[in-house]
């Protein structure tokens, strides 16, 4: 065990600086090696979004299975950028990266709750955004249920760019956050709120900053992954499977950690396309039973095994 | 002794439901004194503590420290400004080491505070530096509680039953310590059921009883009281 965070941070520069390296080698070249970049793309976006689940449930602890939210809410923001405000791909992605902090901001009371119940309310806050968005009212914004279609901004290249950049910039933010006071706060304030304000640590401000960036991550995620389909409906970015995917990768690699979710992505998003797709019922079956039987035998994930042994684990 | 205090508390009533667990509780200390706060199990100390440190809100009555009322300060706002405390049960960081647990709260120390080496040596917890808070006995929990709060350099130190559990030579070493803290100009109140302790600490306790303090002087001249007696042996 090293003295503090900075020095953590220096110490482990190498092996700290090489995920994200490794990360951007990977996909860049990935396509040219395997024909299929929608699967190589859904990999990368999950990646994205499991970063974005270990930032709040790994570093605080709170379980957000109604994630997809932001994520829904960001590719629709992208939509209505596009469609409404006639927004060129990039700057659409602001937008929906704008909708979902805000979406964060007016959700932020959910932090009051704890364990369960967080957990529930976040993912009834979910289905209310589905719901709003695909109320037929709302066509002239939305498209309501009939979804959106941005075929005249379709731009694989650039959208799948973006999805790299993103990856890259995410797991950057995770190792720097899980190196430096800021992520000890968040670390200290899962373990006792009380101590941790007692130790000067602004808990609420705190828990609502990581609260925000996750949101942020899992919007832009939406966003990039709207526009690189270009024809999406409410039921598809909504999905709740998808937070549930986010958060298998999460619980199996190991939160708290920068390469447990990309672990986890890299494997069981493996998995799943090499034998889920022709038997998917039991995937759901396997996932559910895994996020059981992880939260009580194996809480820390797989790197939790190399981490009990000593080792400094990324 | 004509200082301003540092910190006094004026009629502060706290209920839970209703029961009064403070019911006008007054008193004040100021800079470099060791305050005893004793009495019965729940007659309202620690609940005193809690409210100086900003765990509760009081229902009434006043906190005034430094001369500025502070109930609108969050808790890590007191501790930034020089209020801290330790835990009856004990609260650390229990994933963290030791040292991670101290080196948190050094991040926002102030001035005057012991660094972390420093408050880790005090706390006789150098040699357990390295290893997780969770592997400490309870007695040494609560001396991390105490190193923590030192870290950051209080002004102020609530310290709620730290001799529990704590060996004769023990006692009487972490009593030496929490004097050279005053002696450095610290303010403490102490709640302590260990009478003995108390008296090696201070002359200046106050014996709280339902909510109100109803004696304050010297634990030999408490020991005395009519009122006092009454409280304690029920005579």
């Amino acid at each position: 065990m090293l003295s503090s965070g900075r020095t953590h941070l220096r110490s482990h520069r190498g092996v700290n600086a090489l995920i994200p390296l490794l990360l951007l080698a990977a996909f860049s070249l990935a396509p040219l090696v395997y024909a299929n970049h929608a699967v190589i793309f859904q990999m990368m976006a999950f990646m994205v979004l499991a970063q974005g689940v270990n930032l709040l449930y790994g570093f605080t602890g709170y379980l957000p299975f109604g994630y997809v939210g932001f994520f829904g809410i960001g590719a629709y923001g992208m939509g209505i950028g596009i469609e409404l405000f006639h927004l060129p791909g990039l700057a659409a992605l602001l937008v929906g990266a704008l909708f979902a902090v805000v979406i964060a901001l007016i959700l932020s009371p959910l932090l009051r709750l704890s364990g369960a119940y967080f957990a529930i309310s976040s993912l009834a806050a979910s289905e209310v955004l589905y719901n709003i968005v695909a109320n037929p009212a709302l066509t002239h914004i939305t498209n309501g249920p009939y979804g959106e279609s941005l075929v005249q901004s379709y731009h694989p290249l650039t959208s799948y760019v973006a999805m790299v950049v993103l990856l890259v910039l995410t797991t950057v933010l995770v190792i720097v956050i899980k190196n430096t006071p800021f992520g000890r706060a968040l670390l200290a304030i899962r373990e006792d709120p009380v101590s941790a304000e007692m130790a000067g640590i602004a808990v609420v401000r705190t828990r609502t900053t990581v609260w925000i960036l996750s949101a942020l991550i899992g919007g832009l995620t939406g966003a990039i992954f709207g526009w690189h389909l270009s024809v999406f409906y409410p039921s598809t970015v909504f999905d709740l499977s998808i937070s549930i995917l986010a958060i298998v990768f999460t619980l199996f690699g190991g939160g708290g950690t920068a390469i447990g979710p990309i672990l986890g992505s890299v494997v069981l998003y493996g998995l799943y396309n090499a034998i889920g797709i022709s038997a998917p019922q039991y995937f759901e079956l396997i996932y559910g039973l895994l996020i059981v039987l992880l939260v009580l035998f194996l809480p820390g994930g797989v790197v939790s095994l190399l981490q009990r042994r000593g080792s400094y684990v990324p | 002794m004509s200082r301003e205090p540092l910190l006094s508390v004026e009629k502060i009533v706290k209920t839970f439901g209703g029961f009064h667990a403070l019911d006008g509780v007054t008193l004040s200390v100021e800079p470099g004194e060791i305050l005893g706060l004793v009495g019965p199990n729940g007659s309202g100390k620690t609940t005193l503590i809690n409210v100086i440190s900003g765990l509760y809100h009081p229902d009434g009555g006043r906190v005034l420290y430094r001369g500025r009322s502070i109930a609108s300060w969050p808790m890590h706002q007191r501790a930034r400004q020089g209020i801290n405390r330790t835990f009856q049960i004990p609260k650390p960081f229990k994933s963290l080491t030791v040292r991670e647990n101290v080196e948190l709260a050094y991040h926002f120390a102030r001035q005057g505070a012991m660094t972390v080496d420093n408050a880790l040596d005090f706390t006789g917890l150098a040699p357990s530096a390295d290893r997780p808070a969770q592997s400490l006995n309870s007695s040494q929990q609560k001396l991390l509680d105490l190193a923590r709060a030192l870290a950051i350099g209080p002004d102020l130190l609530l310290v709620d039953e730290l001799a529990a559990g704590l060996g004769p030579q023990e006692l009487h070493h972490i009593a030496d310590s929490l004097r050279s803290l005053a002696d450095r100009s610290m303010a403490l109140i102490v709640v302590e059921h260990h009478l003995g302790f108390v008296n090696q600490l201070t002359d200046r306790v106050i014996v709280m009883n339902a909510g109100k303090e109803i004696f304050e002087g010297s634990l030999t001249l408490a020991a005395e009281d009519a009122t006092v007696s009454a409280v304690y042996l029920g005579t």
